[in-house]
């Protein structure tokens, strides 16, 4: 017995010890299942650019974070100023800020950015990333053009007038030329990168942890990170987290499972919850392969879906969707439809298209088990098929991977070998405005995002409008009003908007969550 | 004996090239497209041609097998889809660390087994009997993430005792501050070979204990520690081909123990290359861990013909 105390005691004093020298070092456990790519061109979707994107870099536009009541907005970064040509409204002009050094202790300049732009788009440059640059062309496909105008102005030209170009293009962090060409290829940049974001890489373990280091030579004074380190661990398993947030291991964890925020807070752990453009739906097919080509039918699963009970399940980490955008947002509009849970009513839209009792609508769906901003798709999936199920609607779910349901989304319905289906479930990111562009045109259609095929005139119209205005409060308008429409014609059955859940050991003192898929990580501290 | 060795190793040939087929045709098969690794969903489908393209995704699979076994032939697993880096270098980072695991596993199970399955077959009938093999029949039955979430509970976060996750800091050392990150996982990897071992040792060592060879050997008076050699001599051999057996099952088949306990080896290097489509990593860390199931045969067969030379007239 003594001995066994002796050595609680002794495990204790390590734990102790431990915790004495991780002081000011903030722990995160990522859901990814492999470190995000270091090099300035993060994979693993929005989480990679979270934690392996600004924290070490910056771009032209940074996202702001300090006004956390409303969703975040841009902000000056390595531009400190852009606006469109007045003569021609296909140029932006940046006004690049001066004196700022790069990890190596280059300093950065205008050429520095165009042969960063070269790394994206010139495929003749010595330097072109052809492994992962065109992983990128969502955010750099609309630059036809760019070039130096002068020592403090760069000019970025679009094929056709595009307001919203700065959203994309926030995403292009800018690296260091001094410390590629001192290492020669991008593999190896990727283990000593070298961007201008607060935080350096000290060292990276593969496939276990990003180390980084507070950058004191910051160029934004009041945004030099407070804690020393920052390490970044990939736990893909959601209790895997959790205990390793109980047991001390780690000070934050991404997303914790709905069913342990519970226990977590009563062991005085915050779960932090924000809104945040996000929203779980069904995508549904709009073509000829599917009976959701009868708009009666859309709306009657949009009225016959019961959000709210659906909450208690998800235990206060998302709330109802009514529409791609919240209620909240000003990109909601003001759509006549406003999806209240009626049965009855959807009980007779059903009726009127021809279903009831004697023959349910059997229905298609496709569910991912997991994935980026897929929140717990299993669980979800479950309760909109035995809330729809009330209704007289049969749901069979074909449950894929992450991995396999991205291919179906990139496989237009009615072609190519894919099975027939009516839906996809899934949940997206609303990050900026141009998600709306790629999911609900024609124009996107034609490119191949828009799985749905929702194609509505009007839409198309007002959404082309918006993209070349240039009054940011005529656009949000223009957006709104094309919003509406999609919700009247219920283009998709809107299921929850998640609240972005995480949870901090309470060491963690002075966090903020801003509403966006991408955090500040410099105000907070770990306490002793 | 040499010509025995040489035949075994011929035969592993096939076996090998067997192996790299069904591996490369199974990525393949599965559904699902290794560009969603490196692309965003909302990608123009132009683009992603173009990337296939890049990869070399779009050439006929017999093509891209006979380039892939060109490469392996070299040394060369290619280089990961979605890092960039070259297979190889991380197999081998990642294989240290499961073999680490792997093989304190097998020291736990298959210590506790031998010493449980012979105290069952010593004395078979009793209650100790009974009891080794409830305990046994709870190892092969019980689910590894089951009883790894509970070990985590108990021991990690309600005791605080041992870590709950990772394999510790930088590369693995054998000291405490890496060991306490290894007793969790190798533990809960060690309940199916101490279920195995003890009912294989039982079985096999109160069947040899009622030959009658051993009732002649009682009969001339040979005390129990002599005539405790001639068993084991005679259990050896099936025993070992058992261990042989759970060590490659254990090299290859912790992938559930990994990912429950972020244990940063081959099981989770495939689990994540699995749900992102990374076909060279798959492709590279299947070859690897059959290869090594197929020398560990070809080793326990030697160990085999040495401790019982009628194998190999056989």
């Amino acid at each position: 017995m003594r001995m066994k105390l002796s050595y609680l005691l002794g495990a204790f004093a390590i734990s102790g010890c431990i915790s004495a020298a991780q002081a000011q070092t903030l722990r995160v456990a990522m859901t990814t299942s492999d470190l995000p790519l270091t090099g300035g061109i993060p994979d693993n979707g929005s989480e990679g650019g979270r934690f392996a994107g600004y924290p070490i870099f910056d771009g032209l536009a940074n996202w702001d974070f300090t006004k956390t009541d409303a969703a975040a907005d841009l902000t000056p970064g390595l531009a400190t100023e852009w606006k469109v040509d007045p003569n021609d409204k296909t140029i932006w002009i940046f006004t690049i800020r001066q004196g700022v050094k790069f990890h190596d202790g280059s300093t950065m300049t205008v050429d520095d950015i165009v042969w960063n732009f070269d790394r994206h788009l010139k495929e003749s440059a010595p330097h072109f990333d052809t492994a992962q640059a065109r992983s990128y062309r969502t955010y750099t496909g609309q630059v036809v053009k760019y070039w130096k105008i002068d020592d403090t102005h760069l000019a970025l030209q679009t094929a056709q007038p595009f307001s919203v170009l700065p959203y994309l293009i926030s995403r292009v962090f800018i690296v260091s030329p001094t410390q590629y060409k001192k290492i020669g290829n991008w593999l190896d940049f990727q283990m000593q990168p070298s961007g201008n974001g607060p935080f350096k890489v000290e060292k990276i373990n593969p496939r276990v942890s990003i180390d980084l280091a507070r950058n004191e030579e910051y160029w934004d004074k009041g945004r030099i990170p407070k804690v020393k380190k920052m390490i970044l661990m990939p736990i893909p398993d959601a209790n895997t987290r959790v205990a390793a947030l109980r047991s001390g291991q780690v000070d934050w964890i991404e997303y914790p499972a709905p069913d342990s925020n519970a226990s977590l807070k009563a062991a005085g752990f915050n779960v932090v919850v924000k809104p945040y453009p996000h929203v779980w739906v069904w995508q549904y097919n709009h073509t000829s392969d599917s009976v959701l080509q009868d708009k009666r039918l859309r709306l009657a699963l949009n009225y016959g879906l019961d959000r709210d009970s659906m909450m208690e399940l998800l235990a206060g980490t998302a709330k109802p969707s009514i529409g791609f955008y919240e209620k909240e947002s000003k990109f909601f509009g003001a759509p006549k439809e406003m999806f209240k849970y009626d049965p009855e009513k959807a009980k007779a839209l059903l009726k009127e298209a021809g279903y009831g009792p004697g023959k349910p609508l059997k229905l298609n769906v496709q569910l991912p088990t997991a994935g980026s901003g897929n929140m717990v798709p299993l669980q979800i999936g479950e309760f909109v098929q035995q809330s729809l199920r009330e209704i007289n609607v049969e749901v069979t779910h074909e449950v894929v991977d992450w991995g396999t349901m991205l291919t179906s989304l990139r496989q237009m319905p009615g072609k190519g070998a894919e099975p027939r289906r009516d839906a996809i479930a899934h949940g997206l990111p609303l990050g900026d405005v141009t998600n709306f562009y790629s999911q609900f045109t024609g124009m996107a259609n034609k490119l191949g995002s828009n799985w749905s095929t929702f194609i509505h005139p009007k839409v198309d119209e007002l959404a082309n409008k918006a993209f070349q205005t240039f009054d940011a409060a005529e656009r949000d308008k223009l957006i709104a009003e094309a919003h509406s429409v999609v919700v009247d014609e219920a283009a998709w059955l809107f299921v929850v908007h998640d609240l972005n859940p995480r949870a901090l050991s309470p060491k963690v003192v002075g966090f903020n969550q801003a509403q966006s898929w991408y955090q500040d990580f410099t105000q907070l501290t770990v306490k002793d | 004996m040499l010509k025995y060795i040489l035949r075994r190793i011929a035969y592993a040939i096939p076996i090998a090239l067997s192996v790299s087929v069904v591996c490369f045709m199974l990525v393949h098969i599965a559904p699902g497209d290794p560009i969603d690794a490196i692309v965003p969903p909302d990608t123009p489908k132009d683009v992603v041609e173009q990337v296939r393209k890049d990869y070399g995704l779009d050439k006929p699979l017999p093509i891209q097998y006979a380039v892939w076994l060109g490469h392996v032939l070299q040394g060369d697993l290619g280089r990961s889809i979605a890092t960039r880096r070259p297979v190889a270098g991380d197999l081998i980072l990642a294989a240290r660390k499961t073999f680490v695991l792997a093989l304190t596993a097998a020291m736990f199970g298959f210590a506790i087994g031998i010493f449980l399955g012979s105290l069952a077959a010593f004395f078979k009938g009793t209650w100790i009997d009974r009891l080794a093999v409830s305990f046994a029949v709870g190892g092969v039955s019980v689910p590894h993430y089951w009883l790894g979430m509970v070990m985590v509970i108990f021991f990690s976060v309600l005791m605080n005792v041992f870590p709950a996750m990772g394999a510790g800091p930088g590369d693995w050392q054998w000291d405490w501050q890496h060991i306490q990150y290894l007793i969790l996982p190798a533990l809960t990897l060690s309940c199916t070979p101490i279920g195995l071992l003890t009912r294989t040792v039982r079985g096999i060592v109160s069947e040899i204990l009622n030959q009658d060879f051993v009732t002649t050997l009682r009969g001339k008076g040979l005390r129990n520690r002599t005539m405790m050699l001639h068993v084991v001599k005679n259990a050896a051999p099936t025993i070992l081909a058992v261990m042989g057996l759970q060590l490659g099952y254990l090299m290859g088949g912790s992938i559930l123990v990994e990912t429950i306990f972020s244990w940063p080896g081959t099981g989770s290097m495939l689990n994540a290359a699995i749900f992102r489509r990374d076909i060279p990593v798959i492709q590279g860390a299947t070859l690897v861990l059959a290869m090594f199931f197929v020398m560990l045969n070809l080793i326990v067969d030697i160990m085999q013909t040495m401790i019982d030379p009628r194998i190999v007239r056989k």
